[in-house]
């Protein structure tokens, strides 16, 4: 089944913290689709509320990133979000770790660029 | 360059393990900012291992606030200064934390940059005993952390969130105003006005027309509409301080918009519905003026919903010496001047004295004391005179402190031993009663028994509340 998910981004990173992103990374990919479809929505400001908001407009299954706060991090599991946050690395890597289904909470994929 | 910073970490002492236990969060970044150190407190701090971080761009581990707003490392070369600055991180446990960071450049014996050096100090403690200092011991411009004043500061809070009328008293100088504006700043209406009438200040006619406002044409020399006070704080709060001296006409007044929320501008029959809190503010003891006849029973009902009751000064301990040391820093700035302390003697002679204008009293004479002090310390002969002249204290120069604490009274006129006001007017209002009575109620008779003329005890009765029906 395919798999809508958000990333907030720094630059070519996935940004370090949920509540101070400005851009987001949108993918639908997996599942019988062959391709992985992205697109980076720019904010008006960085907001958690905000982007909870977006998260759940977008119909978003999985969310990942870096650092997020607890209040957050419950709403959008309560709204059945799934969350895989401490991930740290190019959003490109993350995003090919998590279609090939090998991608965890708190992984930090910096070395294996290096 | 790693590598370079790492082996100036394996030098002859092991500095790593040096590092390890300071206990406050230390990083140490190459020249690229990736993590090359992390100690042992910052590992706790940010919940990752020092194996994790290394390598890793420091603004992802340490996910400061300023790392992505303005990273102070950026445009940091070898001449420049350290920086510190206070921001916030989020942890592994996901949960933000206040820190101060202090960020310098490191170099080697040559001066060219290696990378930098950080240290995080945790500012939750400071923050928690910072909360629980101004809790305990300040409410906005209220001082005191005397067991009463603990239990204002804690109600003060609960009272602000509704709209329930209250009723401060307490003897003069002991902060009635301070009290009400802090009501009104905690509460919902902070945005609102807060609108002070001095219901003592002003001559009846004059006080009607300043709190209900008067119509165009409603008398002579009303040549506009004039809203009035309560329609001036619609939205906010309406502070009546010294209401014990409000006449008995506007008293009903009061009494029908506390009841309905309507004000009716004189010479107006057309009402303005105001959303106006009422605090009321009083050094008089209403419940014996209701007895008196002096205050309406009925509005001291309303007025009581809530009811703050401030202690003298001094029923309240070390709260002197908190207001002492604080009145002192303040005027210490305020006049340019570097007065350290109170000498032991001064201080003595302070402590010991009633304050029967309480705070504000207390107030004027450290304000005396800094303005006539030149030296560092306050000693007794800066203190204004009559505190050091004067004998010791003794209880019948005091206003009767057991009634003023206990709530019942907040009226501090003098009482002679047998409970009666000393007064000139509770002498005259007796002098009143006894006529009428030797007069059998007949007001020409008692006038005559008075030599004064009708009119005059007419007035006098009027004043005092006194009817013969």
């Amino acid at each position: 089944m395919a798999q809508k998910v958000l990333i907030p981004i720094n630059g070519n990173d996935v940004a370090p913290r949920f509540d101070l992103a400005t851009e987001v990374l949108i993918a639908v990919g997996g599942g019988v689709r062959a391709k992985i479809k992205e697109k980076i929505v720019v904010l008006s400001e960085s907001s958690s509320e905000k982007l909870c908001q977006l998260i759940l407009a977008e119909g978003i299954d999985t969310v990942i990133c870096n650092g997020i706060e607890e209040e957050h991090y419950q709403y959008l599991t309560w709204k059945r979000v799934q969350v895989f946050d401490s991930v740290m690395g190019s959003w490109k890597s993350v995003l090919k770790r998590f279609y090939e289904g090998t991608l965890k909470p708190g992984e930090i994929l910096y070395k294996d660029a290096d | 360059m790693q590598n370079r910073v790492q082996e100036s970490l394996d030098s002859v002492i092991d500095l790593q393990s040096v590092i390890d236990e300071i206990p406050m969060g230390i990083v140490v970044l190459d020249r690229d900012r990736r993590v090359v150190f992390l100690n042992r407190s910052l590992q706790a701090l940010t919940g990752f291992s020092h194996k994790e971080a290394v390598c890793v761009p420091c603004h992802q581990i340490l996910r400061n606030r300023i790392c992505l707003k303005s990273c102070p490392t950026l445009g940091m070369h070898t001449d420049s200064k350290s920086e510190s600055c206070e921001t916030d991180l989020i942890n592994r446990d996901r949960i933000r934390v206040p820190v101060h960071i202090h960020l310098a450049p490191l170099k080697d014996k040559l001066g060219n940059m290696m990378g930098f050096l950080e240290t995080i100090e945790d500012l939750r403690p400071i923050r928690e005993l910072d909360a629980k200092i101004s809790q305990a011991y300040v409410f906005a411009h209220l001082v005191g952390r005397s067991p009463q004043m603990e239990k204002i500061f804690q109600i003060l809070p609960v009272i602000a969130q509704n709209d329930s009328s209250v009723l401060i008293t307490g003897e003069t100088g002991t902060g009635k105003d301070r009290v009400a504006e802090a009501i009104h700043h905690a509460s919902g209406r902070s945005k609102g006005p807060f609108v002070k009438v001095n219901c003592g200040a002003l001559p009846e006619t004059l006080l009607e027309s300043e709190l209900f406002g008067h119509q165009k044409g409603a008398f002579t020399g009303a040549v506009e509409n004039k809203p009035g006070r309560f329609r001036l704080a619609h939205n906010g709060t309406l502070y009546l301080t010294e209401i014990g001296d409000l006449p008995l006409a506007l008293q009903v007044k009061l009494l029908t918009f506390l009841d309905d929320q309507v004000v009716y501008p004189l010479g107006s029959t057309r009402g303005f519905q105001a959303n106006v809190r009422v605090i009321a503010a009083t050094h008089r003891n209403l419940e014996q003026m209701v007895r008196e006849g002096r205050f309406r029973a009925d509005l001291l009902f309303r007025l009581n919903v809530v009811r703050i009751q401030i202690p003298p000064l001094r029923n309240r301990g070390d709260d002197i010496r908190l207001l002492l040391d604080r009145f002192l820093n303040e005027l210490n700035s305020r006049f340019g001047k570097k007065i350290s302390s109170f000498s032991k003697k001064a201080l003595e002679i302070l402590k010991s004295y009633p304050y029967p204008g309480n705070v504000r009293e207390l107030q004027n004479i450290v304000e005396y004391a800094v303005n006539i002090c030149q030296e560092r310390q306050v000693l007794p002969q800066h203190l204004p005179s009559y505190l050091t002249e004067s004998p010791a204290w003794t209880p019948e120069t005091v206003p009767n402190t057991e009634l003023a604490s206990s709530g019942k009274s907040s009226n501090f006129e003098p009482l002679d031993p047998d409970g009666h006001e000393q007064t000139w007017a509770a002498a005259e209002r007796r002098m009143i009663m006894d006529a009428l009575v030797k007069a059998g109620g007949r007001r020409s008779r008692a006038a005559e028994l008075m030599r004064w003329g009708r009119s005059t005890l007419w007035r006098k009765m009027k004043q005092y509340g006194i009817s013969t029906k």
